[in-house]
């Protein structure tokens, strides 16, 4: 049972902000040394697993030819993609952006989308401008609202994407964790598959939260200013 | 026929020049340690071949992987300086919040949240110049990019079809990775033909970039794996699976599935990182009860494992890049508020995770 320290070492760790590289090899000593492994054989165990792992950084490989087409303005492009998106209702922008940002992920251009690099420059104030130009000028708490949503797309369209996409790490640390403990060959494209279903419900749940935003925007308007007519 | 091995030579390669260029680079703080994690980690890659290959010790391995990870566990890893003062990405404020964050709280973890890319070290073309260079390659951009999951998909797909005397012509068992890193390097080809470049130069500056933005990050996912082998070495999925099955109604598949997604949830909201939480739930519940005791297709199981990590990653404020940061960029009032956004989605989607998983694995 005493190995189970390990474990805490990893949970308090990381909850604890500390460096994560530090806290994964004190976890590893530790949970060795526990283990009744003496000093030489946790070593071996962790030489043995990292050379039986590499297969998980081979994603790297790939980063030459990114950071080579982002020279060429792959993220300016990317942002005119986003920007096209605005003759749109809120609700279609934050949709539409939730449906590019997974499909560019699941292709593995994961760096194009981001809250630096398009959330904060374009969906937000997009997603704000089109309530703007459809009810006047917005309480600070709807216009708050639409761009924590705004954020809430980039993120949840990224992380449900890209482990489609077989290179990514998520998929590959899956493979090479297990072919390296269990002695199994998982193939990466398989894991990427499984991502699927749930890539496919998550873009429904949160599609349908997007536009559902223009329906309660429209309720919240009526409250706010029922003098006029804003159902339109 | 192509081998693996040639690859992971390549890489360790790579490294190796560019912990070279860094220990020369003066603009780095802290060229020499920083050229040293380079370097170091270069050497790893070629020598892990013969650990394979049993023609060498792994200890030795161990020893330096431990040295990288105090290397970087205290800090003495840095990027190369200010080299591109005057080409930084000036045209989003916030990016430099995004870089300053504090990296362990990656959220998933390793190679995707590189919110560097906002701001970058080795010279990248200035904005306005590069905003012309999209105007004039428009989609045409994408071509190199898209090449690389169609190449992998290909090579994993028809590879092991492919029989070149007798031999197959991409290793076995290795068809992916080996497709994804042809793919890669035939990608740099395409771009060059398609950008009208004489030589790959750029691509390997760039690729420099990309690794020093990245930094440690990078290597985490495989110390993330490491772990799991010396967990499994040491016993933790023994002990644990004791615990477990004290608790878990005997063969019961249900109750075992909503506590391997639950939990890996749970667990990624204290630590605020998924790929931290998947070796221990795995090592606990996922391999032994799941897969290895109800007989579950190991793929499924832990790919949607994984993605019920995610879940919990939309619920915690640990991971402060993608549920804090933006409440800063994005100058909202509330801490919460973008996870707040998130809740109504992320619950729903914890729950389609445990039937997906026990509809189709098992």
């Amino acid at each position: 049972m005493l190995v189970l320290l390990g474990i805490l070492v990893v949970v308090v760790g990381f909850a604890l902000r500390l460096n994560p590289m530090l806290v994964v090899t004190v976890a590893g000593l530790v949970t060795g040394f526990l283990g009744g492994m003496t000093l030489i054989q946790v070593l071996n165990a962790f030489g043995t697993g990292f050379a039986g792992s590499r297969s998980v950084s081979i994603f790297l490989l790939v980063l030459p030819v990114i950071g080579l087409v982002e020279h060429f303005g792959l993220q300016q492009q990317a942002r005119r993609l986003v920007s096209r998106l605005a003759r749109l209702s809120t609700g279609g922008i934050l949709a539409g952006y939730l449906l590019l940002r997974q499909v560019l992920a699941a292709i593995g251009l994961m760096s194009i989308g981001g809250h630096a690099q398009t959330v904060r420059p374009l969906v937000a104030p997009m997603a704000e401008a089109a309530a703007v130009r459809k009810y006047g000028p917005l309480p600070d708490a709807v216009s708050q609202r639409i761009r924590a949503f705004a954020a809430s797309t980039d993120n949840i369209g990224a992380f449900f994407g890209e482990d489609i996409f077989v290179a990514v790490g998520a998929v590959l640390l899956i493979t090479s964790f297990v072919d390296t403990t269990y002695g199994y060959t998982l193939v990466p494209l398989q894991v990427a598959l499984w991502a699927i279903p749930t890539a496919i419900v998550a873009l429904l749940i949160h599609g349908t939260r997007s536009l559902l935003v223009d329906r309660s925007l429209r309720r919240e308007m009526a409250r706010v200013q029922p003098q006029t007519e804003v159902a339109r | 026929m192509i081998q693996v091995e040639w690859f992971y030579w390549l890489m360790g390669l790579f490294w190796l020049g560019v912990g070279v260029l860094v220990a020369r680079d003066r603009t780095n703080p802290k060229r020499m340690t920083s050229g040293l994690f380079w370097a170091l980690l270069g050497l790893c890659f070629p020598y892990s071949s013969f650990v394979v290959a049993k023609t060498a010790p792994a200890w030795p391995l161990g020893l330096v992987i431990v040295v990288i990870a105090a290397l970087a566990g205290t800090g003495r890893l840095a990027r190369s300086g200010s080299a591109a003062e005057g080409t930084e990405d000036g045209d989003v404020e916030g990016a430099n919040l995004d870089r300053d964050a504090d990296r362990s709280d990656r959220g998933r973890g390793g190679s995707s949240g590189s919110g560097g890319s906002g701001g970058s070290n080795v010279a990248l073309a200035p904005v306005r110049s590069r905003e012309a260079l999209a105007e004039k390659f428009g989609n045409k951009l994408f071509i190199p990019v898209l090449a690389i999951p169609v190449i992998t998909a290909l090579c994993a797909i028809a590879g092991p079809y492919v029989i070149i005397g007798g031999r197959p012509l991409l290793q076995k068992g290795s068809e992916t990775v080996i497709g994804l890193a042809a793919a890669g390097i035939i990608a740099i080809i395409i771009s060059m033909v398609v950008f009208k470049l004489r030589s790959p130069v750029l691509a390997l500056t760039e690729g420099r970039r990309l690794t020093e933005d990245l930094g440690w990050a990078l290597v985490l996912p495989q110390l993330l794996s490491v772990l799991g082998l010396v967990f499994a070495t040491a016993g933790v999925g023994k002990a644990i699976g004791s615990t477990v099955s004290a608790v878990l109604p005997n063969g019961s598949l249900l109750p075992a599935v909503i506590l391997y997604c639950v939990g890996m949830a749970v667990f990624t909201v204290i630590m605020g990182n998924a790929f931290a939480a998947f070796p221990v739930l795995t090592a606990a519940i996922g391999y032994p009860v799941l897969v290895a005791a109800m007989g579950g297709n190991p793929a499924a199981v832990f790919a949607i494992g994984m993605l019920s990590g995610y879940c919990g990653t939309l619920c915690t404020p640990m991971a402060a890049n993608f549920n804090i940061v933006p409440v800063a960029l994005l100058e909202l009032k509330s801490n919460y508020a973008v996870i707040k956004a998130q809740l109504p989605t992320a619950i729903p989607l914890l729950v389609a995770n445990i039937v997906i998983m026990y509809v189709v694995a098992f």
